[in-house]
């Protein structure tokens, strides 16, 4: 079994996944804990499925993928962090409206470009191989960004996660650090989109947080403890599929569930 | 010494007033009970205290060094942050970031602050509990804390009572009376608790999209409004 597991690690193209998959589940699960607490899990969801509707697309047209999905996921982001504040539309049923339609979009093109080929399920369910060396280069040089946005920002983070009207009194800019965590969330589901798939990314953003919740009690736990769940779930995730060749996003999500349940039960004893 | 002026203030949406004509003063070491009906105006009223409304027309003056940025706010608690995982003393310390410019690390000096707060409130030995394990009171006096954090000088309470049960309403209202009378800050509470309102205020502000009474508590029973309002209060 070691064996197995050196010998395929050894291969480039596992190299560039694993390392593209930790610093992207790393980021993803810092983002998520402040989503999750701010009740915006679905959002994560719905920018997904708008990446795939822009990657196929773009694909269609021959363009770069990633230089067309990361601009409008980007503003997909912002459309739906205003639609959410404003009451003509609530923010669940702006989630559903833009994912379906953008789901819809991609198809369309994905079938006027030649069918359901390899390629678009590729797309939905993500790929070992999906990650380029160009890939892994963007989100090592965005991950960066993130982690150290984070670390400089932790505290206004956690305040404007907590409670946003009192930030808002004390003069912190609010809009600003909602915008800085959507344009960050949008940049690493994009990313994240063609190793995990669209349907499957947003776990790497709502699992790590919501598994922590259960047993840690401060938000700096919650946080730490995110970033080491979601890596590690990454890393048995990515084992698992190379040892028993399961799908790559479906086996880290898998992962994840077993440790939520772990943490779960883990919680519930604590607190008896 | 005046703290806040308000001068024919007109406050509104869309070109919609939603309360005209406020005209009032808060001194230093008042407490004044902001009273009215739902849709009178009342949070309209706390947003422009807080500088996230402009007011349409009118003055509202800040005076005598403080700053608009320096109220320390006590919002409603929202629905997120009853199971939100964070320590008393994180939630206390987010009171000090206003001050800061950018990133917002804590000092020596903003950690002392959270601590000599939290002892106000007689909550120093809960610091290292979990926000969402706390009781409702003991999450108000967090809350109070983290206000006081952002304060020397006034406090604005937006409905401190919702969600209390009788006693632990009672010990919040007992607190403010403390500060107020012992830490000499000045308190403005949006309140529908009308008894409360009487019992503790050093002033009434009553509001149904205008102002329909500023003055002191003792003068407010005797008014129009007051009558109509506090109702049976007034012959008890």
């Amino acid at each position: 079994m070691l064996d197995t597991l050196i010998l395929v690690f050894s291969q480039g193209f596992m190299q560039r996944a694993v390392l593209g998959g930790i610093v992207i589940s790393l980021c993803a699960s810092l983002l998520g804990v402040s989503l999750v607490l701010k009740r915006y899990s679905m959002i994560g969801d719905g920018l997904s499925h708008v990446g795939f509707g822009a990657v196929v697309v773009a694909t269609a047209l021959g363009f770069a993928p990633l230089a067309v999905a990361i601009p409008v996921v980007v503003i997909a982001a912002f459309l739906l962090l205003r639609l959410g504040e404003s009451s003509e539309i609530k923010g669940d049923a702006a989630v559903a409206l833009v994912s379906t339609g953008s789901l819809a979009v991609g198809v369309t093109a994905s079938s006027l470009s030649g069918g359901m080929n390899q390629d678009f399920n590729s797309y939905m369910f993500g790929t070992i191989l999906g990650l380029s060396e160009s890939d892994v280069v963007l989100s090592i040089a965005v991950s960066i960004p993130v982690l150290i946005l984070f670390i400089l920002f932790y505290n206004k983070i956690f305040a404007v996660t907590f409670d946003e009207n009192f930030s808002k009194a004390t003069g912190v800019k609010v809009e600003l650090y909602n915008a800085l965590v959507a344009v960050l969330t949008a940049i690493i589901i994009v990313l994240g989109m063609r190793l995990m798939g669209a349907l499957l990314i947003s776990s790497l953003v709502i699992f790590p947080s919501l598994t922590s919740m259960r047993v840690c009690r401060t938000f700096k736990g919650v946080v730490i403890c995110s970033a080491l769940v979601s890596v590690m779930c990454f890393l048995v995730g990515i084992c698992l599929s190379v040892l028993y060749d399961l799908p790559t996003g479906a086996s880290i999500v898998l992962a994840n569930i077993v440790v939520f349940f772990i943490f779960w039960i883990c919680g519930k004893i604590k607190n008896r | 010494m005046a703290l806040i002026e308000a001068k024919n203030v007109c406050l509104g949406y869309d070109g919609k007033d939603v309360v005209t004509g406020l005209d009032f003063e808060v001194q230093k070491g008042d407490y004044l009970c902001v009273v009215g009906e739902n849709g009178s105006g009342k949070s309209t009223l706390i947003k422009a205290l807080l500088g996230l409304k402009k007011c349409s027309s009118g003055h509202l003056h800040f005076l005598d060094g403080l700053k608009q940025d320096q109220i320390g706010y006590l919002p409603q608690q929202t629905v997120s942050q009853k199971d939100f995982p964070a320590s008393v003393f994180e939630v206390v310390l987010t009171g000090t970031l206003g001050k800061k410019k950018l990133f917002g690390f804590y000092t020596k000096d903003d950690k002392r602050a959270a601590l000599d707060n939290m002892a106000i409130l007689g909550i120093t030995e809960l610091k290292n509990e979990c926000y969402r394990t706390l009781s409702g009171g003991q999450q108000q006096r967090v809350l109070l804390a983290r206000a006081l954090c952002a304060t020397r000088e006034l406090l604005l309470l937006d409905e401190p009572s919702t969600g209390l049960d009788p006693v632990a309403t009672e010990e919040m209202y007992e607190l403010l009376y403390h500060l107020n009378r012992n830490h000499g800050i000045t308190i403005i509470m949006v309140s529908h608790d009308i008894r409360a309102s009487l019992r503790y205020s050093t002033h009434m502000l009553h509001l149904r999209g205008s102002q329909l009474f500023f003055g002191k508590t003792k003068d407010y029973l005797s008014s129009e409004a007051g009558r109509i309002f506090a109702g049976g209060e007034s012959n008890a």
